[in-house]
């Protein structure tokens, strides 16, 4: 008969902000990408700084270019010194360098991985213990098989004594079958457990927080159905172009970009039941189940559900921009949308009739991120509509960016002898409230990979149902010819989103 | 950083309900200014100062980085002051462009006399902001006046490095605990010791070693054994040991606690090439022989472990000092916090103290 050894809690974790990370070598593959440069080298550096990395810590750069461990180094201090939120404490970073090394090769060689092996190794035995080791996959998606494929044939995929996790980058796929074949390759190596899918719009407090206030205030919950909600709209809209970004965002486009991954997770943040509890497996349970409940399009559905547009010359910021087409590195001809948008629908008992709609696009009027949920009107309004202004349904707008807050618009009457009614806001200011600032995404990310929780992180069945309900729309706008509807640069976006508005909605103001 | 621009008003002779009204129109005003101001509605914090020293605390609170309290108020003691005379100062971190937001923190020094102590409650009541947690923090001592603005707060700011006796320190504390939270820059002086002391017993054979403990040795600043102290009692507090008074032999303080299978030689240590007040190492054995070691260092604590075959390793724990104003500026985010381990560290804390 087996005993199993229960482990005993760490009675000295209590009451503190920071958990315990086991000690951690981690590799980055892309290592000189811009990723690695702007976000991930100075979110190391700040866990440095907080003094939250694990105790030992080792940190391995793995590129195609050929180049010295000290140059490497150097680089990182270049962009660490460059894109960190705090000025470097010189003695903390000369610390974190200290431990920075770096294997160059292409991804398909073997030798690398036998060189990177040694490398892990070697700091074990530095170290005199196993450290867990993490790969994170900040590489062009292609090579996403192929490093894992690799790992898996020089066998880090597992290390006795520790434990072994990979995070992947997005995009997680460019098609629902792509998508599916990379869960396959990932799956043949990894378990599920050691996965880490990346969506960084997860690591942002502002998400996270849509839980809280939804599921810690007792005030909305009852609202929050079709008895009461007449439609949800969630915009993620820019001003800025594509900028450098074309070779990337011209095989992209605004739906793979945006709706696929971050703007269904928010939808599911909106739309999905309260979770048991708040573990891991829970919250995911509650999202799929969201994604599932949303019925993927047809061909002959999608026109009638999805728009999309390119973003022509205008004004952009008081000056005058090129379109999309006139881009540098935008392919000649090219049916890349610039804008999206969706009208979804989550077939379940909370949401059944109420259109969800999407709508993501650069180069529009400003830049914000937001979910309004617009009730249902009055049943009978008592006064007067003469002389009102524009009485109008609840509103309650959820800002992301650039104001995080919560907005609720309600009708109030105008100081005076009659009864006449505007609608007003009330506001409330996350940036108000907290004396905390909230911490860089992939901050965040990086260490709930490292202490292997995986909340913040999408499953493998959750990225093929966001892929299945896209999917279709992708496959129906490639088999469309362009020229696509254009949009001013710096405007609302194109006329053509109204077409997908149930009678009696409009998009509301950028 | 973006630059700073204030609205002030100032008045002698004056009222706390004027300078509440006066706040409000600043406020509007402001706002009337440019929507994009919004005010800082996170944290009160009452500061009373002797005026004589005022100006040093106005300079500890600018170094505390991004946590200041939305309101300040400063009660600025001079005894012989017959008349209050206040200066509100609406400002923001800049001028807040089309769509952006621009936080606006209110600070309201009030000078005030011996004649006023008694009406003090009535002086700040109207000055904070109502619904918000409120902080208070008299460097100075005057216990008499904390315990006067007790009722008007939720937690007390101090600093137990501060009174000269660890007795009289923890003493103040527990009695403050009855009314209000309480943040202890003493104790968050501790944090990255026990952040670090608990990831270093984290990993499933470490965790066992725990209740194996044989020894703890602290080194700290002169001035600091109370942090060493509340460090104690906090490994008291979570591993159940009971607790005797330390002894005082030559500048070191020895004792001993009862853990469940051993007892643990305790040991604490003034330090006084230690610069700055807090803790300059920490040493703890294992009845295995384990040892490990924690120094304060550049770049973070310096670690060295001897295992019970003898093998040793050092490494550094990465982390930067957050300095003094730092371990203020943590003191005002925490009033927003609730650490449930200090109490209990802090009773065990009194269990020790000679």
């Amino acid at each position: 008969m087996s005993t199993i050894e229960q482990q005993p809690d760490n009675p000295l974790v209590e009451g503190l902000e920071r958990l315990p990370v086991a000690p951690t070598s981690l590799v980055i593959f892309g290592a000189t990408g811009d990723l690695a440069r702007r976000k991930l080298l100075p979110a190391l550096y700040n866990l440095a700084h907080e003094g939250a990395l694990p105790e030992r810590f080792n940190l391995v750069g793995v590129s195609r270019k050929e180049k010295e461990r000290d140059d490497y180094r150097a680089e990182c201090e270049e962009a660490i010194r460059a894109f960190s939120r705090r000025s470097p404490d010189e003695e903390v970073l000369a610390g974190l360098l200290e431990h920075v090394k770096y294997v160059p090769g292409t991804f398909d060689d073997e030798s690398v991985y036998r060189e990177l092996a040694r490398v892990l190794d070697g700091f074990d035995e530095h170290t005199g213990e196993k450290l867990n080791r993490a790969f994170y996959l900040s590489t062009a998606p292609e090579f996403f098989p192929v490093i894992v494929e690799a790992l898996g044939a020089q066998g880090l995929d597992r290390a006795e004594d520790a434990e072994v996790r990979v995070i992947i980058e997005k995009p997680f796929g460019t098609s629902l079958a792509e998508a599916a074949e990379l869960n396959r390759s990932v799956l043949d190596v990894f378990e599920e457990s050691q996965v880490f899918r990346i969506d960084h719009y997860l690591g942002k407090e502002t998400v996270q927080n849509m839980l809280a206030f939804r599921f810690a205030n007792g005030m909305f919950e009852p609202l929050w159905n079709r008895n009461y909600i007449d439609n949800i709209q969630i915009t993620a809209a820019e001003d800025i172009g594509i900028g450098s970004r074309a070779g990337y965002y011209d095989h992209s486009g605004a739906l793979r970009d945006l709706i696929q991954n971050h703007m269904l997770q928010l939808l599911c943040h909106v739309a999905m039941e309260p979770p048991v509890n708040f573990t891991a497996e829970e919250v995911r349970n509650e999202k799929v189940k969201v994604l599932r409940a949303i019925h993927a399009p047809s061909a002959a559905e999608v026109p009638q559900m999805a728009v999309r547009a390119q973003y022509g010359p205008g004004h952009a910021g008081g000056e005058d921009v090129a379109g999309y087409l006139e881009e540098e590195g935008v392919r000649e001809g090219s049916i890349t949308e610039t804008f999206a948008a969706l009208r979804l629908e989550v077939d379940n008992w909370r949401w059944a009739g109420v259109p969800f709609y999407l709508r993501a696009g650069k180069r529009l009027a400003r830049k914000i991120t937001e979910i309004a949920i617009t009730l249902k009107p009055v049943p009978h309004l008592a006064f007067s509509a003469e002389g009102s202004l524009g009485i109008r349904p609840n509103q309650l707008v959820l800002t992301l960016q650039p104001n995080e807050g919560v907005s609720l618009q309600l009708g109030a009457k105008i100081p005076g002898t009659r009864m006449i009614i505007r609608p007003v806001n009330m506001e409330f200011l996350y940036g108000t409230s907290f004396l905390s600032q909230s911490p860089e995404a992939y901050e965040r990310l990086i260490m709930d990979a490292m202490r292997g929780d995986p909340t913040l992180f999408t499953r493998n069945d959750e990225v093929e149902a966001q892929w299945e309900i896209c999917d279709p729309i992708v496959s129906a706008w490639a088999a469309t010819p362009g020229p696509l509807p254009q949009y001013q640069a710096g405007s609302q976006g194109p006329s053509e989103a109204n077409e997908i508005l149930v009678e009696g909605h409009s998009w509301r103001a950028i | 950083m973006p630059a700073t621009s204030d609205a002030v008003w100032s008045a002698q002779d004056t009222t706390p309900d004027a300078i509440e009204a006066a706040l409000r129109e600043l406020l509007v005003a402001r706002h009337a200014e440019n929507g994009g101001y919004a005010p800082a509605r996170a944290l009160n914090m009452i500061a009373f100062v002797d005026r004589a020293w005022s100006g040093e605390i106005a300079n500890r609170l600018r170094g505390v980085g991004r946590y200041h309290a939305s309101r300040l108020i400063v009660l600025s003691y001079e005894p012989s002051r017959e008349h209050l005379d206040a200066r509100a100062t609406v400002a923001s971190e800049g001028d807040p462009r089309p769509g952006e937001l621009s936080l606006l923190r209110e600070t309201v020094i009030v000078e005030i006399g011996k004649r006023h102590l008694d009406d003090l409650l009535t002086i700040a009541d109207p000055l904070v902001v109502s619904d918000l947690l409120t902080l208070l923090w008299s460097p100075h001592g005057h216990h008499e006046v904390v315990r006067e603005l007790l009722p008007l707060v939720q937690a007390v700011l101090l600093d137990s490095v501060d009174e000269p006796e660890p007795r009289e320190a923890i003493a103040q504390a527990r009695a403050l605990l009855e009314d209000a939270y309480v943040v202890d820059l003493a104790w968050l002086r501790t944090t990255p010791w026990r952040e670090r002391l608990a990831t270093a017993f984290d990993p499933a054979e470490m965790r066992r070693q725990l209740h194996t403990l044989t020894s703890v040795t602290i080194h700290h600043h002169p001035e600091s054994a109370i942090s060493a102290m509340l460090l104690i009692g906090w490994l008291a507090s979570r591993l159940g040991w009971r607790l005797n008074p330390l002894v005082a032999h030559e500048g070191t303080l020895t004792g001993k606690a009862s853990g469940r299978r051993q007892d643990i030689e305790l040991r604490l240590l003034a330090t006084p090439q230690q610069q700055v007040r807090g803790l300059a190492g920490l040493e703890l054995e294992t009845a295995s022989g384990l040892r490990l070691r924690l120094d304060r260092g550049p770049g973070g604590l310096h670690a060295h472990r001897r295992d019970a075959k003898g093998n040793e390793r050092a490494w550094t724990m990465l982390g930067a000092s957050r300095g003094e104003a730092g371990i203020l500026g943590e003191g005002i985010r925490q009033a927003l916090l609730r650490d449930p381990t200090f109490a209990p560290a802090l009773a065990a804390a009194g269990e020790i103290v000679p």
